[in-house]
């Protein structure tokens, strides 16, 4: 599928709310490193969105493209309608975006209580402490450890927890279940599909297309810095052996 | 025996300034990673707006107002080097911040130097801190007894706000992190200007408190920081903790050595910086840089 028609998609595709971000010919460098050569796709309120795509595909150069912390980028991100490309990171986080990165950034220096509370609270309508603890009841038990002395799977759940807090409704989660266990995985995916029950919207970054398959209402497949095809969870059978094809499995 | 209490309290004055002097080295290295050359002439601006405070043909504003005053008047000077110079040293080598500061003591020493010379003005005592008591033991000065129980107040303020306070947390995350903590909508940039101008002010005030025992003068800073940057050392480079009570404790071990070795107590400290380095090199304390 072009680019072009990968832009539409989501009219077509739009089964929840209206367009909440819009990524237009977004280009991204690591210095002297031309990573993104024209990523566009949107994304609609409500949904969960993933972008699926072998290592180095630039799913995770596209994630921190929206969040503002790549040096330099190009192109056009509107988040509810307002221009992004230019802004800092801190303003971004300010609008309601939210980023889970994939090695979680859980900081050695904080206890869990302390990585938990570090986000500032952006905007009302933010999980309260309570609601966090019964999502992920093994923090509580363990809000006075040192953060990076929980297992993995806590720490992952630490670091999708402490921005469920600020109140921001478009969540960027990125490779969630990488390196964790099955019985992880699984509460991993409850979490992301409550939150979905709640209204947030959620743009996924998965290798794992099995797990992405149980939370996402939408995919987009990108190799080599562009998207290259997409398509709803319904059409997912259909498209598996291409799937399978664009990720090598 | 008096002798010895003497130079316990000597050694614990020299701690308290060598404390606050090192802590703001410490937290201006945690969160810029710029070790901070610029620190002893900092310390040594803060005396003189504490003596340009009282010695002016407009007002006379004493030393309790330049407690506060000074401080925050070098915190400022410090957020306007930051701005306009340090902040373009991120994610470049020490080396670069090391010069640059290096530079920048060079330049505003000598801008005093060139205007009040070498030798000290005088900056006296307050009347309320006169005097002194006799403990029996040995007579202690009020205003020396003021500046060890001050010193350790601020440092242990200090202390807390860094590592029992939602900015302390802050201000630790961003030293580990500063990408993901901006991207949590803190705003980084603005809290490295106030973490240097905190560092800073330490300076200056440690400056304010020195000014009636040392008197003010261009190069008072130049002497003390070459010994504060081996306390830094000795304690570990961007420890908050180890900052302090290797400050006080080295003042201490300096004070003793004037008692039973006086011909190694200048050199005592270095000595033990060498030690440390052999056997610990990032610091008692302290985190690999």
């Amino acid at each position: 599928m072009p680019d072009t028609a990968i832009a539409e998609a989501p009219a077509k595709a739009a089964t929840t709310g209206g367009n909440i971000l819009q990524v237009r010919n977004l280009e991204a460098w690591y210095g002297e490193s031309h990573i993104l050569h024209g990523i566009n796709f949107d994304v609609n309120a409500g949904e969960v969105v993933t972008l699926l795509g072998r290592n180095g595909a630039g799913k995770t150069t596209t994630l921190k493209s929206i969040m503002g912390i790549i040096g330099k980028r190009a192109g056009s991100i509107r988040f509810n309608n307002e221009e992004i490309i230019r802004a800092t990171s801190d303003r971004i986080a300010r609008m309601g975006i939210a980023f889970c990165p994939e090695e979680r950034g859980i900081f050695a220096s904080l206890d869990v209580r302390e990585n938990l509370l570090l986000p500032p609270i952006v905007r009302a309508g933010g999980l309260s402490l309570d609601q966090i603890f019964e999502l992920f009841p093994n923090l509580k038990e363990r809000l006075s450890s040192q953060g990076t002395k929980l297992s993995g799977g806590e720490q992952q759940m630490l670091a999708i927890a402490r921005i469920l807090r600020t109140g921001a409704s478009f969540l960027m989660l990125d490779e969630p279940t990488e390196g964790l266990a099955p019985v992880i995985i699984q509460q991993i995916g409850h979490t992301i599909a409550r939150l979905k029950k709640e209204g947030f919207t959620i743009l996924l970054v998965e290798q794992n297309f099995r797990f992405a398959s149980t939370v996402a209402d939408r995919y987009y497949v990108v190799e080599h810095g562009k998207i290259i095809d997409g398509f709803s969870n319904a059409e997912l059978a259909a498209n598996m052996d291409k799937l399978h094809a664009y990720l090598g499995v | 025996m008096q002798a010895l209490y003497a130079q316990l309290l000597v050694g614990l004055i020299n701690g308290s300034f060598y404390a606050l002097l090192s802590l703001g080295l410490a937290v201006i290295f945690g969160m810029l990673n710029i070790i901070n050359f610029a620190h002893g002439a900092l310390y040594m601006m803060g005396a003189f707006v504490a003596y340009f405070l009282l010695n002016n043909d407009y007002l006379s504003i004493g030393y309790w107002p330049a407690l506060i005053i000074a401080p925050i008047v070098v915190g400022i000077f410090g957020m306007i080097l930051e701005r306009t110079m340090l902040q373009w040293l991120t994610g470049l080598d020490h080396l670069y911040g090391l010069l640059l500061t290096f530079g920048l003591a060079l330049i505003i020493q000598g801008v005093f130097q060139n205007y009040f010379g070498s030798s000290g003005l005088p900056y006296a005592i307050p009347d309320q801190l006169k005097g002194g008591m006799n403990l029996g033991f040995m007579f202690l000065p009020i205003y020396r007894g003021w500046v060890v129980v001050f010193s350790l107040v601020v440092c242990l303020a200090t202390w807390f706000l860094i590592e029992k306070t939602q900015l302390g947390a802050y201000l630790r995350a961003a030293t580990e992190n500063p990408t993901l903590v901006r991207a949590f909508g803190i705003n980084v940039p603005r809290m490295i200007t106030l973490t240097y101008g905190l560092g800073v002010g330490l300076a200056a005030l440690a400056g304010v408190l020195s000014a009636p025992i040392n008197q003010v003068r261009p190069l008072m800073g130049a002497d003390l920081i070459i010994v504060v940057f081996a306390v830094v050392v000795i304690g570990g480079m961007g420890s908050i903790m180890g900052s302090i009570i290797t400050g006080f404790a080295l003042g201490v071990i300096e004070g003793l050595t004037k008692y039973f070795y006086p011909e190694a107590s200048n050199t005592v400290v270095f000595v033990l910086m060498v030690l440390v380095l052999l056997v610990k090199p990032t610091g008692l304390t302290g985190r690999a840089a």
